[in-house]
């Protein structure tokens, strides 16, 4: 029977030998891969390090067959593959799991796996197709229940199960590309674990691009670092210091976030939020009769698990979403974000995923870098006149001052690098005076240097008397950037603490309460 | 112009010269299936459309209505709307200029025929910020109720002149009373086209400056782009939505004003002919675009005049004309799949950074 067990499409096959050989990729008159080797061996987790913009992206989207190579080759088990060419690339057992996620919301984790195959049939066979997938399901070291909705998952369940669909159809040779930044440093390590666990026992090979550099001493068995599209370090994870590692990536020491002016002035209130209460897209509620007041000259962390209302909280504070119930104030008078008030009062606010929040794609990197501004002078003469000549230099003088890698202030958007998308956002909230700066998760996909840059940015802002609201699943940078830590769980802040006297026990503690 | 504009451009027109040429191909095919040489046809295409001043005229006559009931398309979907409500928003002008008409005929001409254009061009404004106004207030789909919205001005329109403003004296034709003379709009200097085709190509330039030069403009772009990002923003995306919604409403309006005031002189069935579908063909066509509606529009002008000709010469079915606009339509809303995959049409990054 042919889908009695997927099982039997995997574990037989060993996982193939990929050899890059000279990849080469020119977008225009850059050259985002130069002559870049590499080789996978069976059963190995290798990891791609390097700064934002090195090309780790798109060397992946080279071997999934996403963006045609324009030079070099790829063999997989000897063969040599055909470029440019998704179908061949999945035939050959490559898979990738996306950082965005691909699963159909609505649909069960059942219908999710079938879903993905390519000779699903007309007629779905479920009585026989379920056993099929509980006894897949059992063969794999995680589990998730088949019957679950795709929707009332968290971030590392949606997370897994992205990579047993990938092994599902038979993928033996998965490509993670920053798969951690939206789980929590529990959650990553038990699915990078997991990765490790199967390669060892000879089931998969990986690919592993992490900005994390634990993630890779930790899981990863051989490490190919670029830098500029070019190869400029490889070898065993276990020969190389983590020194070594940062000196190929970014050519010398790391950098540390500058904890600049620590004995700067905490003033008056400035962010007050009552009684706040958010419901998400189901209807339900999502944040509960929250409040919080955030000082000028203060970093107020909001430490979490995700899913626990942050970005309803930060929607609501956006303008994205309506509050149902509750206050938002600014200097004592109510907030109603509005364009008006957010330039009056210097409101600014960095949202998680900024391609999809902050950024308009059909729109190039400079006028993405006006969208707070084109509406005053020098953009705007006698308030209405668009000065384009203006905007494009403003946003090559931004883009110049937190060096976002982009081929010129024209280029769309889009074609820039995860960590390029975050830094020209930042770029536009960061630029001008701030007065309330709101941020989501502002490292997100940044590489080592950039975090330190941006870390020390912020805490700039607030030592110019900025009141900071930092959402963040990342404890480290709670604990790094705020004068105070609150938990949030389930809607509430459960936990408040000045940095002083925050013990991680006890907010691990209000953290995995529920 | 930036480089990546001009890459987009060029895009747009490669792929729609691609689009209108696949359509004459399938179209030959249709009336080679009716018994007919198709080059015969195209000549005859030709001819009707562009080949003498007079089949010139015809066709900037049928183009002028058609600039301006792209923009009720073109201007919403700027901002993210799609607006199909073209057809209903040229009835409800032309029903205003006729109730506003028949009692200005004291007026100096121009003060009246002024008092009439910005009475046709306000009902149609409203007729379509209604439907924004209900998306935005009540979450109610532009395009089912600027669609449901076409049916009612039509409705209403026929119970209009069949009873209330009917004209007992007209016995041939079912119509409204007659506007007086003195609203009456003439033909444009040196040629042969009334007024209506100067009003819409100056509406299409002016909203191509207020989209692509204004701060406004900027913004509805960044609407359209990605409303999240514009919540971000914090602009007034209500206004904003029923703004554009108004505009459009308003030129398509002032289409039916000079239905009025330049062509019918009363409002009949003829009213409704199809001028507003047609207007989202053109809008489609020019991706949106004020100025290239311009062009777009005569193109399709030339279509419509070129009908009458094309179908007495061959003895060729009424519809026609509607076939070929119906393959024309299909064909370039399937080409925007196109854009963005076509090789050697996407903008060349030039070095740096
Ligand atoms: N579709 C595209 N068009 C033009 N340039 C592109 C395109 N995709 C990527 N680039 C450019 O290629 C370079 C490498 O990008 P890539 O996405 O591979 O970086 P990355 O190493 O994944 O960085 P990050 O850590 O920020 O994700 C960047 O300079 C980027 O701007
Ligand atoms: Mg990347």
């Amino acid at each position: 029977m042919k889908h009695a067990s997927s099982l039997a499409r995997i574990s037989p096959l060993a996982p193939p030998e990929v050899a890059i050989t000279d990849l080469t990729k020119r977008f225009g008159a850059l050259t985002a891969l130069d002559a870049v080797s590499l080789t996978v061996r069976p059963g190995t987790v290798h990891a791609l390090l390097g700064e934002n913009g090195a090309g780790k992206s798109t060397l992946v989207k080279c071997l999934m067959g996403t963006y045609r190579a324009d030079g070099g080759q790829i063999r997989v088990d000897g063969a040599e593959m055909r470029l440019s060419n998704p179908r061949e690339a999945q035939k050959l057992g490559l898979g990738m799991v996306y950082q965005h996620f691909t699963l159909v919301p609505s649909m069960s984790v059942a219908e999710n796996l079938v879903l993905g195959e390519e000779d699903m049939p007309a007629v779905i066979d479920w009585p026989n197709r379920r056993k099929a997938l509980r006894e897949f399901m059992d063969s794999m070291p995680f589990r998730l229940d088949l019957d679950r909705v795709v929707s009332g998952l968290s971030a590392g369940e949606k997370q897994k199960l992205e990579i047993l669909k990938q092994l599902h159809l038979g993928s033996r040779f998965l490509i993670l590309d920053e798969p951690t930044s939206v789980l929590t440093p529990d959650e990553a390590d038990q699915i990078l674990g997991l990765m490790r666990d199967l390669a060892r026992e000879g089931r998969i090979s990986v690919v592993l691009i992490s900005h994390k550099l634990r993630e890779v001493e930790t899981y990863a068995d051989e490490v190919t670092v670029l830098r500029g599209g070019k190869r400029v370090g490889q070898g065993q994870v276990s020969d190389l210091g983590r020194a070594d590692m940062v000196r190929m990536m970014v050519g010398e020491a790391p950098p540390a976030t500058e904890r600049a002016g620590a004995e700067h002035v905490t003033g008056a209130e400035v962010l007050r939020i009552d009684g706040l209460s958010v419901d998400n897209d189901r209807g339900v509620t999502a944040v509960r009769d929250l409040g919080l007041a955030v000082r000028a000259g203060e970093v107020l962390g909001i430490a979490g698990v995700s899913g626990n209302g942050q970005t309803e909280l930060v929607e609501a504070l956006a303008g994205q979403r309506d509050a149902t119930g509750g206050a938002i104030t600014v200097d004592g008078k109510p907030f109603h974000r509005t364009r008006a008030e957010m330039r009056d009062l210097k409101i600014r606010l960095l949202p998680e995923d900024p391609l999809r929040n902050a950024c308009v794609r059909a729109m190039s990197v400079a006028e993405n870098l006006s969208l707070r501004s084109y509406d005053e002078p020098p953009f705007s003469r006698w308030g209405f006149w668009l000065d384009r000549a203006a905007i494009r230099s403003h946003g090559e003088e931004l883009i110049a001052r937190f060096h976002v890698k982009t081929q010129g202030p024209d280029a769309l958007i889009g074609t820039l690098s995860g960590g390029n998308v975050q830094r020209t956002v930042l770029a536009r909230e960061l630029s001008e005076g701030v007065r309330v700066l709101i941020v989501q998760n502002p490292c997100f996909g940044l590489d080592l240097k950039a975090v330190a840059e941006i870390r020390s940015r912020i805490l700039a802002a607030r030592d110019d008397g900025a009141a900071v609201l930092l959402i963040s699943e990342d404890l480290d940078e709670i604990l790094e950037l705020s004068d105070r830590i609150a938990v949030m769980s389930q809607g509430r802040l459960v936990h408040e603490t000045p940095r002083a006297a925050a013990s991680l026990q006890e907010i691990g503690r209000h953290m995995a309460a529920h | 112009m930036t480089p990546v504009a001009i890459a987009q451009s060029r895009e747009a027109v490669t792929i729609n010269v691609a689009a209108f040429l696949l359509t004459l191909a399938l179209f030959g095919v249709y009336v080679t299936f009716l018994g007919h040489n198709p080059w015969d046809v195209y000549y005859v295409l030709w001819l009707g459309s562009f080949a003498r001043m007079i089949s010139i005229e015809s066709t900037l006559t049928n183009a002028a209505p058609l600039m301006l009931t792209a923009l009720c398309t073109a201007i919403p979907a700027r901002a993210g709307l799609l607006v199909i409500g073209g057809e209903g928003a040229l009835v409800v002008g032309a029903l205003a200029a006729v109730l506003v008409g028949v009692t200005l005929g004291g007026l100096p001409a121009w003060l009246g025929i002024t008092l009439v254009g910005l009475s046709a061009a306000i009902a149609g404004g409203a007729w379509i910020g209604a439907a924004g106004a209900l998306r935005q207030r009540r979450g109610v789909n532009e395009t089912i109720s600027t669609l449901l919205l076409n049916y009612i001005a039509i409705a209403v329109m026929y119970h209009l002149i069949s009873g209330p403003i009917r004209d007992y004296e007209r016995v041939l034709k079912t119509s409204s009373w007659s506007i007086p003379d003195s609203l009456r709009v003439g033909e444009m200097p040196f040629i042969d086209v009334h007024w209506g085709l100067g009003v819409g190509v100056i509406a299409c330039l002016v909203l191509y400056v207020v989209m692509r030069r204004t701060s406004f403009g900027f913004g509805v772009d960044i609407l359209g782009g990605n409303q999240r990002a514009a919540q971000v923003a914090g602009l007034p995306i209500d206004r904003m939505v029923i703004l554009c919604c108004f505009a459009g409403g308003a030129a398509a309006g002032l289409a039916g004003g000079f239905e009025i005031m330049a062509v019918h002189g009363f409002a009949s069935e003829s009213l409704a002919v199809g001028f507003g579908y047609a207007g989202i063909l053109v809008a489609f066509l020019a991706r949106q675009n004020p100025a290239a509606i311009i062009l777009m529009a005569i193109l399709l002008g030339g279509i419509t005049a070129s009908g009458g000709l094309l179908q007495r010469r061959f003895d060729l079915p009424d519809a026609t004309t509607q076939v070929l606009q119906g393959i024309l339509f299909m064909i370039v809303l399937a080409s925007n799949a196109c854009y963005g995959r076509i090789g050697f049409l996407q903008p060349k990054q030039k070095a740096g950074a």
